[in-house]
């Protein structure tokens, strides 16, 4: 197929640029001041992993708004969305583990009930709930029309829940602050942070390639099983 | 004038499984045309195309002025369904019943309150039954209720999956008369059955239309000579599913000689 | 589209009525939450009483699962749902009907759990006004989304265990907002309960607006 060699250059260069970030972050990067040793290190995967989370939840969303709108509903957008929407929880999932990881080694426990993460797990488990729908068995239209809406309906509440979270961990807690990390991150460090974003996009791209390609399949599977189903109640017909 | 239904091959889904593979049909207006077929030939499935439950997956469907591929929902509030479930509420009262459907389409309370009454009176349902809550209700009462919804409502199609059936005697005379009166009044009747042969024919009945393997065939298959709706002979199905999810038609399924369906890419 | 409403919200209180399922079950429910909650933390009140507000909200959210998933099996018994996609009543209409009977049932249910965390857990009741105020908004945001999702999935096979995951992640703000707002409430702090009821609200407002209009391909959807 044509696209095959793209493609798989993408698949090298996602795959390449994850190597290069893991041995930067561990061996090339210094120590920052301020953390315990080392732990700065993840750093270059935990922001990466939350970014890609929100791209995939964003597209997912995107799509099934497109779905939605008459004038461009294409089967497409209902495949870009569920396959959006799976590599997002497993995005979201690896997010979990990484700021769950990094809460140990700074705080001391592996969950302090922070914004931001207890955000993602919510949106972990909302997003699940979205994938357990999508595979309830039905017409592949009306499951498309019912999966767009409820997206939609689920996103509508990503606001809602962090602004929630947001207020509600005001009084107290310790919170992951971007806002001072900032001005550790320079030289070598933000170069490294710059990669770790650039191959992990890429990663989620080739991943969403893969899954979107295996929908299409499926779903062209189901219309020539159509096909012959419709032959055989022609033959009922003919008895 | 235009008929009362009109579809061309219909084509609609269960998953995956085809309940009507390319259904073409025309009723005309006042008709009453008896649909008649073995199990699972899909007479249900083309009544429920027609009251707009049932989504269009390929093919044209014209009921009453409404295209069924646009918008399923108008046709609605003119066309009766009965179907083999009552859509009543069991805890409510046969009049609590009637009247909550008759406010629903439309009436007020006043108005609703007559055509409830009307309606029972109609179908013998008096005494204490229509104070009676329809979980309470036999088999045949829960018909007769629904039924009087169907007549309340006075629709100008009137859509009746084997409507005779779970009802006695007397109750199957009153329903031949109320469809004479319906057709009187102008109202078009579709009514299935699964008896077959054109013997078994309703009396009242124009015309029979025969379903086999979700498709009009013009003899019962039993007979071998197989033809469809508009007398072409009929050999062998090549159908083009849709590529696009609805409302968009996608092309009809196309008849050819061949004996295997062509693959599309 | 009010009119439909009203005629729907009528007919589900009046089947509520009659089976009285909501008193024989999702009451006596609600009310073995409660003490379930009493068992586990109990029996201090050291530990229960700051938790008053909590533990009530909980028990009204898994309340909820029940009063959506009652409400949509009135409608599968003998394909009801069918009939009122016949009916020809407006969909955004049912949905407001169906809402709102689910509201009166969860503000009775309230109230009745409002006893219930004062004897058990010795809340001290005061800030009624607050107290009021989060239970309305709180209650239409939970119907709202309780109808939403209860629509989507009464037409699947495995319902029972789809709605709970579907519908209490989407309800966590709520329950989070009214817990905060009761906990100020309670701790005789009412006025610093403004941002969390204005989040009620928001929630509240989003989710009628979006049911409104999603309601309808839903109902014939699935």
């Amino acid at each position: 197929m044509r696209g095959d060699r793209a493609v798989r250059a993408l698949g090298v260069a996602a795959l390449a640029g994850m190597i290069a970030t893991v041995w930067l972050g561990l061996f090339v990067t210094p120590n920052a001041v301020g953390y315990a040793d080392g732990t700065v290190r993840l750093l270059y995967i935990h922001p990466p992993l939350a970014w890609v989370m929100f791209i995939a939840y964003g597209m997912a969303t995107l799509s099934s708004l497109l779905y939605l709108w008459p004038r461009t509903r294409h089967a497409r957008f209902d495949r870009l969305a569920g396959a959006s929407a799976e590599v997002g929880v497993v995005f979201t999932g690896l997010t979990l583990v990484s700021g769950s990881i990094w809460g140990r080694t700074t705080w001391g426990v592996y969950w302090a009930w922070d914004p931001l993460l207890t955000t993602t797990a919510l949106l972990f488990v909302l997003y699940l709930g979205y994938l357990a729908m999508r595979n309830v068995p039905g017409d592949p239209d009306t499951v498309a029309r019912r999966s767009a809406i409820a997206g939609l309906v689920a996103f509508l509440d990503v606001p809602i829940v962090f602004f929630a979270v947001s207020w509600w961990s005001l009084h107290q807690g310790p919170t992951i602050d971007l806002a001072t990390r900032h001005s550790y991150v320079h030289g070598s460090m933000a170069w490294t942070l710059l990669l770790g974003f650039v191959s992990f996009t890429l990663t989620y791209v080739w991943l969403m390639v893969h899954r979107y390609r295996l929908a299409a399949l499926r779903a062209r599977e189901s219309d020539e099983g159509l096909e012959s189903a419709l032959a055989d109640r022609w033959a009922e017909a003919l008895q | 004038m235009a008929p009362a239904v009109s579809l061309r091959d219909a084509v609609a889904l269960a998953g995956r499984f085809p309940l009507l593979a390319g259904v073409t049909l025309d009723v005309g207006e006042g008709e009453i045309v008896h649909l008649s077929g073995p199990n699972g030939a899909g007479k249900s499935s083309l009544l429920r195309l027609c009251c707009g439950l049932l989504p269009l997956r390929s093919g044209s469907a014209v009921v009453l002025g409404h295209d069924l591929a646009l918008d399923r929902r108008a046709v609605r509030l003119f066309v009766g369904y009965l179907g083999h479930e009552s859509f009543l509420y069991d805890e409510l009262t046969v009049e609590e019943n009637l009247r909550f459907a008759m406010r629903a389409s439309g009436s007020d309370a006043e108005e609703a309150k007559r055509r409830s009454q009307v309606a029972m009176a109609r179908l013998a349902l008096s005494g204490r039954l229509p104070a009676t809550p329809v979980a309470k209700l036999s088999a045949g009462q829960r018909r007769r209720a629904a039924l009087a919804v169907v007549v309340g409502r006075r629709p100008r199609l009137w859509l009746l999956d084997e409507p005779h059936a779970g009802l006695d005697h007397d109750a199957r005379v009153v329903l031949d008369e109320i469809i004479s009166e319906a057709r009187a009044g102008g109202a078009t009747v579709v009514l299935s059955s699964h008896e077959l042969g054109e013997s078994d024919a309703h009396p009242l009945a124009d015309r029979v239309v025969h379903l086999a393997g979700g498709r009009v065939v013009q003899a019962p298959p039993a007979t071998g000579a197989v033809a469809d709706d508009a007398g072409r002979p009929v050999a062998a199905p090549a159908a083009r599913p849709a590529t696009a999810p609805a409302p968009e038609a996608a092309n009809p399924p196309r008849l050819t000689p061949q004996s295997e369906a062509v693959h599309v890419a | 589209m009010l009119r439909d409403a009203a005629l729907v919200c009528g007919k589900d209180l009046r089947i509520e009525l009659r089976s009285k399922i909501g008193l024989n079950q999702v009451a006596p429910f609600a009310a073995t939450v409660l003490l379930l909650f009493g068992l586990a933390l109990g029996p201090n009140r050291q530990a229960l009483q700051p938790a008053a507000a909590a533990l009530f909200w909980i028990a009204v959210l898994l309340s909820v699962v029940l009063a959506v998933q009652r409400s949509f099996a009135v409608e599968s018994a003998d394909s009801a749902r069918d009939g009122l996609r016949l009916s020809g009543l407006d969909p955004a209409g049912i949905f407001l009907g169906k809402g709102a009977a689910i509201v009166a049932q969860l503000l009775a249910l309230e109230a009745l759990l409002t006893v219930g965390v004062a004897l058990l857990f010795g809340a001290q009741l005061s800030g009624g006004l607050v107290l009021l105020g989060t239970c309305v908004t709180a209650s239409i945001g939970l119907a709202a989304v309780g109808v939403v999702y209860g629509v989507l999935s009464s037409g699947a096979r495995v319902k029972e265990t789809l709605l709970p995951l579907l519908l209490l992640p989407v309800a966590a703000p709520v329950l989070l907002g009214a817990t905060k707002a009761w906990d100020e409430a309670l701790a005789g702090t009412p006025g610093q309960a403004g941002v969390w009821l204005s989040l009620l609200a928001v929630f509240a407002v989003a989710y009628v607006a979006v049911g409104s209009v999603a309601f309808g391909p839903l109902l014939e959807g699935a």
